[in-house]
């Protein structure tokens, strides 16, 4: 194979290096930007212009001393053009004279006034403009990794296995509806923040699942979104420091990176948290994972679903081994996350606690309720759970028959191969399951 | 992905100037409010420090300084998308040495951590 000739390999380093830069600038550029046009879809577009600028310009005349200023300046003026553009249109009487003085203009000083000042603030108030309960969870979602992650629409669209032209409507119609609904650049008051905020978290513990869920073998930019999500939690928790849900969310989502090692065996096989080898998990993403949850539980708000979440699976980072776990804590939280957020899912998840910390007979007396209430039809882990409880009850019969179900109703493959070995163990009379 | 950055330098006679220790700090903010420096810190001079070598099937124990003519000075741990990235980060983080400190001459090392995206199973 002929080697890539260097003016190629140059250009190419060059596009990277740019690149990186935008990655880092992109949010705070299109926050400056969106505070000056309101318009976050403008901002953006004004952003892309300064990153289509240094692609061309960089390659040629090398990268420049201080390129997030070079980005910041380019922007700036094509906003200042785009303003003037607008002011000009809006004034049409007004004689196309070239008489705005430069230097002293006040459209420019606004302009750089707006794009030096309250950064932080305008960084938030992007996250909840793009995060706006008033679009799709879709729209949400790719705005979000768009103008906060600084992701290009193909990157989108193969971190979510969508076609580009998806992922491009997803961007254009979330920037159609915040503009047709009239929603201001502005930090919504303090009765609406709380709901607003809840609508950023949940878009970003979306991406991460979309990226925690990914199989061995999928395109790179999937399990990237576990990172994307990871830093825009980061971020936000530097901006809404005061907010105990928001370090919640990042305790919940180190603690669950943690694994990421651990949580895939040899042959791409998913391996469950009792089975994996801890000594795999992430020690940096714990302790980090840890001092969040202690930050979101020292703040003076009640305990929200996050935070919950995470004192969860800190009680699973804590225990060097499955039998060092805090299975009466475990179940202890799952009971207070089930008032907050009742759902049949936890209430499984309780009975695992329950048949670990107690025992396998009180473990399966909150199964069989869910059963008797009709709970969770179709859902393999029902009978899963059921059948484990079963098995160490020494009921084998009745434990092999709840995992033959819960092969059937699984679509995933690996997921089948281990409900069958589970039912086949029973079968031979050894009962006891290790961890 | 995650990168090491090791900053090395040639030992100075005068202690860093306040203005570049302060830029540092601005600069560290900034990259932990980014989401992307997951921990750092100095690091003191060899003579604190000792190497456990093991050579001709022996182990040894040797406690500094060391003669080497680079010191280290910091680590610094980032979560990035790409080694552009944590260059760009190493490139900020010498250019306010080259700012603020005169006559310092020194290298930031970028060194890859392998991750999960490098145990990937085959597809």
């Amino acid at each position: 194979m002929p080697a890539t000739p260097p003016d190629q390999r140059s250009a190419d380093a060059a596009r990277r290096a740019v690149e990186a830069v935008w990655r880092i600038e992109s949010g705070r550029l299109i926050a400056g930007l969106a505070r000056v046009t309101r318009d976050i879809g403008l901002a953006e577009e004004l952003g892309q212009d300064a990153l289509v600028a240094a692609l061309e310009e960089w390659p040629h005349t090398g990268i420049p001393p201080n390129p997030a200023g070079w980005l910041m300046t380019t922007a700036k003026n094509r906003a200042i053009d785009a303003h003037r553009r607008r002011e000009m249109h809006r004034r049409k009487l007004e004689v196309l004279g070239r008489d705005v003085r430069e230097g002293h203009d006040p459209i420019s000083a606004e302009v750089n006034d707006a794009l030096d000042d309250h950064i932080g603030d305008d960084l938030l108030r992007l996250i909840v403009t793009a995060a706006h309960p008033v679009l799709s969870i879709e729209s949400r979602v790719a705005l979000t990794l768009r103008c906060l992650g600084g992701l290009s629409t193909p990157e989108i669209a193969r971190a979510f296995l969508i076609p580009e032209a998806t992922a491009a409507q997803r961007i254009v119609r979330g920037k159609r509806t915040l503009a047709a609904s009239g929603v201001a650049f502005e930090l919504p008051g303090p009765e609406e923040m709380a709901d607003r905020l809840a609508s950023v978290l949940e878009v970003i513990y979306l991406i991460f699942n979309e990226g925690y869920s990914a199989t061995t073998g999928e395109d790179w930019m999937r399990p990237a979104l576990v990172q994307e999500a990871l830093r825009l939690g980061r971020i936000l928790a530097g901006l809404a420091h005061d907010e105990p849900e928001v370090h919640g969310l990042v305790a919940l989502m180190e603690i669950q990176a943690s694994r990421l090692r651990a949580r895939i065996g040899v042959g791409g096989e998913p391996v469950l948290l009792p089975d994996q080898d801890r000594r795999l998990w992430d020690r940096l993403l714990i302790r980090r994972g840890l001092q969040a949850l202690e930050r979101a539980e020292s703040l003076p708000a009640p305990i929200g679903p996050y935070t919950l979440q995470a004192a969860i699976a800190a009680c699973h980072a804590r225990a060097a081994t499955v039998q060092d776990t805090d299975w009466s804590r475990i179940a202890a939280l799952y009971e207070v996350l089930g008032h907050l957020w009742p759902s049949p899912v936890v209430e499984l998840n309780r009975a695992v606690a329950v048949g670990r910390a107690t025992g396998p007979a009180e473990g399966l007396a909150i199964v069989d309720a869910l059963v008797r209430a009709g709970a969770l039809p179709g859902y393999p882990q029902l009978p899963a759970v059921r059948g484990d409880l079963l098995a160490q009850l020494g009921r084998s019969q009745e434990a092999r028959a709840e995992f033959e179900r819960a092969a059937e109703l699984t679509r995933n493959g690996q997921e089948r191969t281990l409900f069958l070995a589970r039912a086949a163990s029973i079968g031979t009379g050894s009962i006891l399951r290790p961890g | 992905m995650r990168y090491i950055v090791l900053l090395k330098g040639f030992p100075m006679a005068d202690p860093p100037p306040p203005a570049l220790m302060e830029a540092i700090m601005k600069l560290g903010g900034e990259a932990t409010r980014a989401g992307a420096l997951l921990d750092t810190a100095g690091l003191a001079p060899s003579a604190a420090g000792a190497r456990v070598r093991l050579s001709g099937g022996a182990l040894s124990v040797t406690d500094g300084p060391f003669a080497e003519a680079k010191e280290f000075i910091s680590y610094a741990l980032y979560q990035v998308r790409g080694k552009e990235e944590a260059v760009e980060w190493a490139s900020r983080f010498m250019r306010l040495h080259q700012e603020f400190w005169p006559g310092w001459a020194g290298e930031a090392e970028v060194v890859k951590v392998f991750g999960p995206e490098d145990f990937a199973p085959p597809a």
